[in-house]
């Protein structure tokens, strides 16, 4: 076959140009826009993914992680007693004011957990080591808020409601979804940073022990402990992404947005690749007059509209490559992970066959007899 | 023998609406192989219609219309391109050339549609432009390409599928008057010697010489069957004859 969609596409450098700018911009508009959906979701149940728990237990009601309410820290050691429970740790989570050092204060969410343990643990490290965290009034924050809480290097001080806090370290990529940073601390740290008392704890980390059924030991905690909920993390995480997605309306923004995205991105593609078809409307209807069967003719739209795909796929994943990088350095996160690269892949490919589809309606209604019109 | 074409009382009404207007009426015209026809008339004529009607481009409102000893008038519209890709070539005044593929693949393209496995089209491509004077031109692009050299091209294309009929529109019209008469040269020998039945339809006086028999239409009907045989011209083809026909507004040079 004659490279007619390869040369349609080609020829006209100018078209092309337009072509696949109007692609790549599609592409770019929907990565952007689902990647913030997904940055959005993935922030806000961050810290309970990350945590290394099998099981969260808290306080009755608590709808969210960040609104956990202090229990009794004893309910640690009835924890501890029950079959399947492989290691259980206190964590505490609560908002508190980190001064700067021109006396300007933020608020922060300290995160408090055993040092020596999995669980609770900062993560993505890249200065510092979490064990630094044992050291006196230490304490490890993200580097992405640095500017915020004024901090310039490892080994400054500020203070957390009245106490020294001295910064042992960074992380990456540990956003919170709220605009009050994650700081960690030891637990006893955290304690003294927020204005919980000695015998109390937001949170207690449950790891079941290898091989326990985990609704079993969620069974056995309930059981045996009183006055607690008992979540997967799975669930734990789920709850607090739906509280601050859809409850607050925050996530519905960004959803409308991201679905808002995706329309503009099919019109424009629709319209970019329905105009190339139409730059060559009196060729499809010279095929159809010499005889080509539509069949024909559908072949060369479609090919035509599967390379811009693939051409303007790749430019387009190219040019979100550099807006998600672009994005790990401000306050909101653009996430591209892998199943949403390839799945862009398709989208993108689904809307160009779809916009040639729109083209073929067209051209399935051209009168032959055209080509005897001049 | 058979006409290649064969149209009986055909008559074609455009409709738009409530309204409709008769394009043809109660036409009866056979097109034998081995002759080249020509069709004229002034313009809104019925002729452009009659040409699309016998090319399978368009369907009769009534009537019958019968292709290679195949009545086509009762065809449902998705059958009529096999019709045209199996037995009809088609030349149009604009050219109608792929502009973004060069005259070898132009050619090319007519086999492809008829199933011709690549390597086979691209020498017949060579052999079809070398016919034609072009084989030099294979790989340039029409806009590189003369007037004259297109429609020779144009030629290739329409022969490229091997039909039994060439259908010609104002083929000379974007032509000057060598180049036209060149074109039309090759018209005649794909007649006369290659047998193919050739109907054109022109408005150039310049080329009537060439027509075996000329078919004037007026006002959708047939208004002279054969315009020399009306004028008691001798015989037919014309070919070198000089003659003006005020009545009919046509001019042989």
């Amino acid at each position: 076959m004659p490279p007619l969609a390869q040369r349609n596409l080609f020829h006209d450098k100018v078209r092309l140009t337009v072509t696949l700018t109007g692609i790549v911009f599609a592409v770019v508009l929907i990565v952007v826009e689902l990647g913030l959906f997904f940055g959005f979701t993935v922030t806000t149940s961050n810290l309970i993914d990350h945590a290394g728990a099998d099981l969260w237990v808290t306080s009755p009601k608590v709808p969210y992680v960040e609104m956990g309410v202090p229990f009794s820290e004893r309910k640690l050691n009835q924890i501890r007693a029950v079959p399947g429970v492989g290691d259980a740790e206190k964590l505490v989570a609560q908002w508190t004011q980190w001064k700067l050092h021109d006396g300007s204060q933020e608020s922060i969410q300290i995160v408090g957990a055993n040092p020596d343990s999995p669980l609770g643990r900062p993560w993505n490290l890249v200065e510092g080591r979490a064990e630094d965290l044992k050291d006196p009034d230490a304490v490890i924050l993200d580097e992405i808020y640095k500017k915020k809480l004024g901090v310039t290097h490892v080994g400054e001080v500020f203070e957390v409601r009245g106490h020294r806090a001295r910064v042992v370290g960074f992380t990456r990529g540990i956003r919170s979804f709220t605009t009050s940073p994650y700081v960690f601390s030891t637990f006893k740290h955290g304690q003294d940073f927020t204005s919980m008392r000695e015998d109390q704890t937001t949170y207690i980390l449950v790891k079941a022990a290898p091989g326990a059924d985990l609704k079993q030991v969620r069974r056995g905690i309930l059981a045996q402990v009183r006055n607690v909920d008992v979540y997967t993390t799975a669930e734990f995480s789920h709850m607090t992404r739906f509280y601050w997605m859809f409850t607050t309306g925050a996530g519905v923004a960004v959803l409308i947005a991201a679905v808002l995205g995706l329309v503009v991105g099919f019109v424009v593609v629709a319209q970019t690749i329905y105009a190339t078809t139409m730059d060559h409307i009196r060729e499809f209807g010279t095929l159809k007059a010499i005889g080509a069967p539509n069949s024909y003719v559908y072949k060369v739209i479609m090919k035509q509209a599967g390379i811009s795909a693939v051409i303007g796929y790749a430019l387009g994943m190219i040019v979100s490559f550099f807006v998600v990088q672009a994005s790990q350095k401000g306050g909101a996160a653009i996430l591209m992970p892998m199943p949403m690269a390839v799945g862009m892949f398709f989208l993108t490919l689904a809307m160009c066959v779809g916009a040639a589809l729109v083209s073929i309606n067209k051209v399935t209604r051209i009168d032959p007899a055209m080509v005897f019109k001049g | 023998m058979q006409p290649a074409i064969a149209v009986r009382q055909l008559t074609k009404t455009y409709t738009e609406g409530s309204n409709g207007t008769l394009a043809l009426s109660g036409v009866d015209l056979d097109v034998h192989s081995g002759e080249l026809l020509m069709l004229m008339g002034p313009s809104g004529s019925g002729k452009t219609t009659l040409l699309s009607i016998m090319g399978c481009i368009l369907t009769a409102t009534s009537g019958s219309v019968r292709v290679a000893d195949r009545e086509v008038s009762s065809l449902r519209e998705k059958d009529l391109p096999a019709i045209r890709l199996e037995h009809i070539g088609f030349v149009f005044q604009g050219f109608n050339l792929f502009p973004t593929l060069t005259a070898g693949e132009n050619v090319e393209l007519m086999l492809d549609l008829k199933g011709t496995p690549s390597a086979k089209a691209k020498k017949r491509a060579h052999e079809l432009l070398d016919q034609i004077g072009l084989a030099d031109k294979y790989d340039a692009f029409p806009s590189d390409l003369s007037g004259g050299q297109k429609q020779r091209v144009a030629i290739a294309r329409a022969l490229a599928g091997d039909p039994g009929i060439i259908l010609a529109d104002e083929p000379t019209a974007a032509l000057d008057s060598h180049t036209g008469r060149n074109v039309m040269q090759q018209m005649t020998e794909l007649a006369h010697q290659r047998g193919r039945a050739v109907v054109i339809v022109t408005h150039d006086s310049r080329v009537l010489d060439f027509a075996d028999r000329i078919v004037k239409i007026e006002d959708g009907a047939i208004a002279a069957p054969n315009v020399a045989a009306t004028l008691d011209m001798p015989s037919l083809p014309m070919r070198g004859l000089a003659l003006h026909m005020p009545e009919t507004g046509l001019s042989l040079a």
